[in-house]
């Protein structure tokens, strides 16, 4: 079988279809922006739920991606994706490739935090994002402020870039509540006298064990869960972080001095995500990720014939789903690829 | 604190503000409180830097007050508001300066519903001309005076003989800096720096040489808000407000504050008293208290004017502490004395604050 | 220069009102870390108000929310608690419905004990 995919990509959903076509005896092309493959999954430290390292997952990831007719290209944009006589013709700028069918799996991005301007971030140290928080967990030890301070509390902002009218995003990225949570019960780990708060506005735990998270942070690890959003975040004298939050459940303003704030920032469609689909003339759902041609019954193609899409660029999703989505995608593909249309 | 943070959101906030050529509309009750502060900013913008600035004795109030108070409705407020662009138009000038943050506040809320909402202005040209006969033109750029202040903030700053320093001490002096909500809250965009990190009184300290302060209470109202202070019963509810600001200012140890907004200015003020007899609490070092001071004040003292002229006995909160720490040199003596040397009467003493004679 | 006798303090019409934000760094929450040891249940709850719905008191008195004075609790708002506390009838329905299995009946046993304590200055 001598068909070629090419995927743009490197991430969990387009490593792990490159890993499957390959299985299925295509030729595969996998071009990635970065220096490795594995996309934002070398960012976590454990994943939720079972707290299970990452690199087990990136190992897992990286195994499948071998075999002569496997091609990877790291630190490679894609600049243009063209039709040519029945498949397609895609140039990085330093070389061009052809192929029958391609993959979009671009991926998101996380929210710029710094546009929410009550909050602080990128004026006041002590307010981090969970990324930030997540790489500190990697590195391993205790959880210090940017000056060096051992926190005494720390405080969780749900909701931050989701689920908000005002810049623009009005959808729930799904998985940062049990993130929070995850890191919640993380933070006690390593800092087990200090006092940790979430405050949400909703606790979406959809997840099987998500709710056994929830019990063992509040049960074992008493986390402490205020529901109200944050306001706003200001500097005290001493760098410590004021934020005023509405209790709903008692129906009173609260203020309180954390020493650590971290914002659980959302998912955004990638600057790749947008990109590739404005060249290839992609339709984008009103939130701009890429739109897939049935919202039930086939996500995985496009408005364009032969281009297919998986993963988070066209929303948000935890990792195992990823995965099924890419295998999914893999499916889809290899029916299209052994179609016999004349003319095609 | 990350400064350039601060500045990335300053520089998504700038506006437009004119050059030359404005039109003056006075404020109501500032002459009352806080004489000398008018006659200053005319003073540095038409004697000092030569611009053009005229207003026009028929102008009355924009309403501004009545409107918040629910006593005017909003079709007469436009419709008042309509006759002082009239004035403006028939004098032939284009570019309007405001005194008062709630008139700029109300004019800015005024042009933005007749830009969403045409038929509004149209029915606000009707009722001029049954009215008064007078025909208008919308202002084609409209700031507030502390905006005027910020654009020409270098320039005052060359031609000034003092500077926000502690004389003996050669330290910056430490400014709260405090800003009218009818500034940017309701529009961000209208004010320089947007609504979170307004910059338009941060710019005038830092380039007279002060340093400013960002406390956690800084976002908060002073409490004025027109219509609960009012009615005698509801002002528990402002003087808690101003109290709010000032316990969360008091571990920073300001200087002084700057205010733009003439109703903030009095809250702060007066407030400091008010709480000083009520609870014996002062928010200062030796129940000093903490001077407050209108933009044009600071400006007038750095162009190095005398504090008496500038209206700063008027203060309740005493400024000598801080005109000795600027070094600063005013004569006592004449404090309560008006022009002609006769005495204008003095107030009485407090019973916390301390009060200099 | 100076009018030097004091003046009279005026009747001012007004007083300072009362901030009404629960200010957590200031308040004592040695009460809920009690309860938190001897019923640790407690820690489960997740605010879901299935306890006040069924609540004999809630349905009849004033004010009574089980689910809210838990709320209170745990930031540390003891007076509320104290005003309303007492109503509670031990019926237990409260218990049979709670979806966490947290035990109300126990809880409020302990806060009453706890409140006790405190008023009379005892260690907790």
């Amino acid at each position: 079988m001598n068909k070629y995919v090419f995927i743009v990509g490197g991430g969990v959903a387009g490593a792990e279809a490159a890993s499957q076509l390959l299985k299925l005896g295509f030729n595969v092309t996998l071009a990635e922006k970065e220096s490795q493959v594995g996309g934002k999954l070398n960012q976590w430290d454990r994943l939720f739920p079972s707290k299970r390292k990452s690199t087990e997952v990136a190992r897992f990831l990286a195994e499948g991606l071998s075999g002569n007719n496997f091609r990877l290209l790291l630190n490679t944009d894609i600049l243009n994706i063209e039709r040519t006589n029945g498949g397609f013709s895609i140039s990085s700028g330093t070389a061009k490739f052809q192929a029958d069918a391609v993959l979009i799996a671009t991926g998101y991005d996380v929210f710029d935090a710094r546009i929410k301007e009550e909050y602080g971030y990128g004026i006041y140290e002590n307010v981090i994002t969970s990324v930030e928080l997540e790489a500190r967990f990697k590195e391993g030890g205790k959880i210090f402020t940017p000056k060096g301070q051992e926190p005494k509390r720390i405080g969780f902002v749900h909701c931050v870039g989701s689920r908000d009218e005002k810049v623009g995003n009005h959808y729930c990225s799904q998985v940062c509540c049990v993130t929070a949570v995850k890191q919640a019960m993380e933070v006690k780990e390593v800092l087990p006298r200090s006092e940790v708060f979430c405050f949400y506005m909703d606790l979406r735990m959809f997840g099987l064990q998500f709710e056994d998270l929830y019990r063992e942070a509040q049960e074992k690890w008493g986390v402490n869960f205020i529901r109200g959003r944050v306001s706003e975040a200001a500097e005290n004298i001493d760098g410590s972080i004021l934020i005023k939050v509405e209790d709903t459940l008692a129906g009173r303003p609260l203020k309180m001095k954390v020493d650590l704030l971290v914002l659980m920032v959302g998912f955004v469609p990638s600057a790749g995500t947008q990109n590739i689909g404005k060249i290839l003339n992609l339709e984008f759902t009103p939130e701009k990720f890429l739109k897939p041609s049935d919202e039930h019954i086939d996500t995985y193609s496009t408005n364009q014939k032969g281009v297919f899409i998986a993963g988070t660029c066209k929303a948000p999703k935890t990792i195992t789903d990823t995965f099924a989505d890419a295998r999914a995608a893999v499916l889809k593909i290899k029916q299209y690829l052994e179609e016999d249309v004349p003319g095609k | 604190m990350i400064i350039e943070g601060k500045k990335t959101v300053w520089s998504q906030y700038q506006k437009n503000i004119a050059d030359d050529h404005y039109f003056y509309i006075r404020s109501c009750i500032r002459q009352n409180l806080w004489p000398g502060s008018e006659t200053a900013f005319l003073r540095i913008i038409r004697d000092e830097l030569r611009k053009d600035v005229i207003e026009d004795a028929n102008h009355t109030t924009c309403t501004g007050i009545g409107y918040h108070t629910d006593v005017v409705p909003i079709e007469t407020t436009m419709t008042v508001v309509a006759r002082l662009f009239a004035l403006m138009t028939e004098r032939g000038y284009e570019n309007m300066i405001t005194s008062c943050i709630t008139s700029f506040g109300v004019i800015t809320e005024i042009l933005e519903t007749w830009h969403e909402f045409p038929e509004t202005e149209a029915r606000t040209r009707e009722f001029l001309k049954k009215a008064t006969g007078r025909k208008f033109k919308v202002p084609h750029n409209l700031a507030h005076a502390s905006d005027i202040i910020y654009k020409f903030r270098k320039e005052i700053k060359e031609k000034g003989t003092r500077s926000l320093v502690n004389a003996n001490t050669g330290e910056k002096l430490r400014v709260v800096e405090h800003i009218g909500c009818h500034y940017s809250k309701m529009f961000p965009h209208k004010g320089i720096g947007g609504a979170e990190f307004p910059y338009v009184l941060i710019g005038m300290i830092e380039d007279w040489g002060g340093e400013v302060i960002d406390y956690p209470e800084r976002r908060h109202c002073c409490g004025f808000g027109f219509r609960q202070y009012l009615v005698k019963a509801n002002r528990g509810f402002s003087i808690a407000c101003t109290k709010k600001k000032f316990e969360s200012m008091e571990q920073f140890k300001p200087d002084f504050i700057i205010t733009n907004c003439p109703g903030c200015n009095y809250f702060l003020d007066r407030w400091q008293y008010v709480i000083s007899e009520m609870e014996g609490k002062t928010y200062s070092e030796n129940n000093d208290g903490i001077p407050i001071l209108t933009y044009e004040e600071v400006a007038g003292l750095v162009m190095g004017y005398d504090p008496w002229d500038l209206g700063m006995q008027m203060h309740q909160v005493g400024v000598e502490p801080l005109l000795d720490k600027m070094g600063v040199d005013y004569d006592p003596k004449k404090k309560y004395l008006d022009k002609n040397g006769n005495s204008m009467g003095s107030p009485e003493k407090p019973n916390v604050l301390n009060f200099c004679c | 220069m100076f009018q030097e006798s004091k003046p009279k303090i005026p009747e001012w019409g007004y007083g300072i009102n009362k901030d009404r934000q629960i200010d957590f760094d200031r308040n004592d929450r040695r009460l809920a870390e009690y309860i938190r040891k001897y019923e640790p249940s407690y820690k489960l709850c997740i605010s879901c108000g299935a306890c006040t719905a069924t609540c004999t008191t809630a349905n009849l008195t004033d004010f009574y929310n089980i689910r809210r004075l838990n709320v209170f609790l745990m930031r540390g708002e003891i007076d509320e608690i104290n005003k309303h506390i007492d109503k509670c009838m031990f019926c237990g329905k409260c218990e049979l419905v709670c979806p966490r299995g947290v035990n109300t009946r126990k809880v409020i046993l302990i806060m009453k004990e706890g409140i006790k304590k405190i008023k009379q200055n005892e260690q907790l």
